[in-house]
């Protein structure tokens, strides 16, 4: 009882979210109905008795894909009107689509049969005392392995194909080259050295500022004269 | 009596009390971690920390609960309401549902469910939503700002988090955190995994949007990120959100490498000590460490943080993956199969 009546509850929020993702008029919030539809398929699949097929629905769609869907959606600027405007271009077109594929639907629904053995099946699922995880697991990764493999090798181009298209390294990027950071040593950029007071280093060669000579700075309006002070003083106050 | 607790009101009244028997403890010890984490700040500051309200400042959680919700709750006009709302409740909630698959003992976690891993693992990705929500319902650039940052940082951070999962679970054999723990009997993953407990923690500070990860608020850089127009309870709620996530991150690591409620070797003085005693302590350590980090090292900048992520921690975390299925399949130590 209890059981379907869960059932309804989540079948009625998922094709009214459903069906809000394609009518609402933020675009943020047809995302969010998105996701709202998405957690409803994961709570079928979980009165279905597929609690791995839930839980990986909820990570890879609500917690992955979505996530990049708000993303995006979140930093577009989408016209409004314009998009209401195309609907009344386009809609001859769609209900054509849409027409050919509810009859083609009903084309392969009228043809659907179960074989005998397919029906027994259905009702007796598997072996009863392996978790659905395991029985998955040995699907996908004992009898079926190559094509898997092949399957996510075709996702590896894919990705690839993303990058390598997006990819622009105009060469003036500022990197971080943290091992190059690392490997610094302390000899090359800094030295030490013990001053004598009232010496400086001055006579050692070190000179801050290297670009204004004493003599050039005798020629200098009259107002900086306290900054030549200043700068005397570091010198080592020769005066 | 008995038979009530069989009828399904009985059962769903069993089910509220398991649940309050959790929730009332975690968020007691929410409330002082908040206090733990001034102490300890405190005192590697060379400060006192609270010290007014109570003896020791014992009551200054209180005090602080006290002062959020006699302030007003404060809605931009720019704001779309109804999500600017809902964010904070849902981070909060989340926090809290994770709670339902942490075994505090053997058999003690109020679900008991195959898949519970993979529950905590959808739960943790799902908190970036919170985050997100509210900074988009803000309508305001700081907080946007703080939901891009977090947006991209928890998908960069689960993808090592998963891949750290998988290495503890083909060392299990099984979904289930009560079995997690049971095979950690002999010895605890933190030893022969210890490259990746160190990688999980590192993701857990990430996941949890706490120093030296937490661009998402940066509060020298852009105000409070997502939290800027938040006052009051709802500020108080995304508060109690993240410690609560701490507090849960903590019991994560604690289930999947430092043995659950397992003592450290099972002999007279150590498992005189209940289970449940041993879990909390090993929460409180991971804690520490948590404020101690936050103490300690400055926050990433960003590029930092997406690289650490995607160019160290994912191919390492998935060489590692590899080498230690290698390792099991080669060595015939590879769990019995059920």
């Amino acid at each position: 009882m209890i059981a379907a009546l869960a059932f309804y509850v989540f079948a009625a929020i998922l094709i009214g979210s459903a069906a809000m993702v394609v009518s609402a008029r933020n675009p943020v919030h047809s995302v969010l109905f998105l996701i709202l539809a998405f957690f409803n398929a994961a709570a079928l699949f979980l009165l279905a008795g597929a609690e791995f097929l839930a839980m990986i629905l909820v990570i890879v769609y609500v917690g992955a894909v979505a996530v990049l869907f708000l993303f995006v959606v979140m930093m577009l600027d989408v016209d409004f009107a314009a998009l209401r405007g195309g609907f009344q271009r386009y809609l001859p077109v769609g209900l054509m689509v849409g027409l050919v594929l509810l009859i083609e639907l009903g084309l392969v629904l009228s043809g659907w049969k179960f074989l005998p053995e397919a029906a027994s099946i259905r009702f007796a699922p598997g072996v009863s005392n392996v978790s659905n995880t395991a029985q998955l697991g040995r699907l996908i990764y004992t009898d079926y392995v190559f094509l898997f493999q092949s399957a996510g090798l075709v996702l590896l181009v894919a990705m690839i194909g993303a990058i390598v298209l997006t990819l622009r390294d105009k060469g003036d990027s500022r990197r971080q080259v943290i091992a190059r950071q690392i490997a610094r040593d302390p000899n090359h950029t800094m030295v030490m050295m013990n001053l004598a007071s009232h010496v400086g280093t001055k006579d050692l060669g070190y000179l801050r500022p290297t670009e204004t000579e004493p003599e050039e700075a005798g020629d200098m309006p009259e107002q900086d004269h306290h900054e030549h002070a200043a700068q005397d003083v570091a010198r080592g106050g020769h005066h | 009596m008995a038979a009530f607790f069989h009828t399904s009101f009985g059962i769903l009244i069993l089910t509220v009390l398991q649940a309050l028997a959790i929730i009332v403890p975690v968020l007691l010890g929410m409330a002082y971690l908040t206090l733990a984490e001034r102490k300890v700040l405190a005192a590697i500051q060379l400060r006192k920390g609270p010290n007014m309200v109570g003896p020791f400042g014992l009551f200054q959680p209180f005090a602080d609960a006290i002062k959020m919700l006699m302030k007003e709750t404060i809605i931009p006009s720019g704001a779309n309401r109804v999500l600017f709302l809902l964010a904070p409740m849902l981070t909060f909630g989340l926090a809290v549902i994770a709670w339902a698959v942490i075994p505090v003992n053997d058999g003690w976690g109020i679900a008991d469910i195959n898949v519970g891993i993979l529950y905590l693992f959808a739960i943790s990705s799902l908190g970036v939503y919170g985050i997100i929500i509210a900074g988009w319902a803000s309508n305001s650039k700081y907080a946007f700002f703080g939901a891009l940052r977090s947006a991209a940082q928890m998908v960069s951070y689960e993808v090592s988090i998963g891949f750290v999962m998988v290495t503890v679970l083909i060392c299990v054999g099984s979904l289930n955190l009560n079995d997690v723990v049971l095979a950690q009997r002999t010895v605890w993953f933190c030893v022969p995994l210890f490259p990746m407990f160190i990688i999980f923690f590192i993701s857990g500070l990430a996941e949890t949007n706490r120093s030296p990860f937490d661009l998402a608020e940066g509060e020298s850089e852009i105000v409070a990120g997502f939290m800027v127009e938040y006052s009051a309870m709802t500020f108080a709620l995304f508060f109690l959100g993240e410690y609560t996530n701490m507090i849960l991150m903590s019991a994560m690591t604690t289930i999947l490498f430092l043995g659950g409620w397992l003592p450290p070797f099972d002999i007279a003085p150590f498992n005189w000590i209940p289970g449940p005693l041993w879990f909390v302590a090993k929460i409180m350590f991971c804690l520490f460490v948590f404020i101690w980090v936050r103490g300690t090292f400055p926050r990433f900048r960003y590029d930092q943080l997406m690289r650490l992520g995607w160019k160290v921690f994912l191919p390492f975390s998935l060489i590692w993956l590899v080498l230690t299925a290698g390792v099991l399949v080669f060595m015939g130590w590879l769990p019995h199969v059920v």
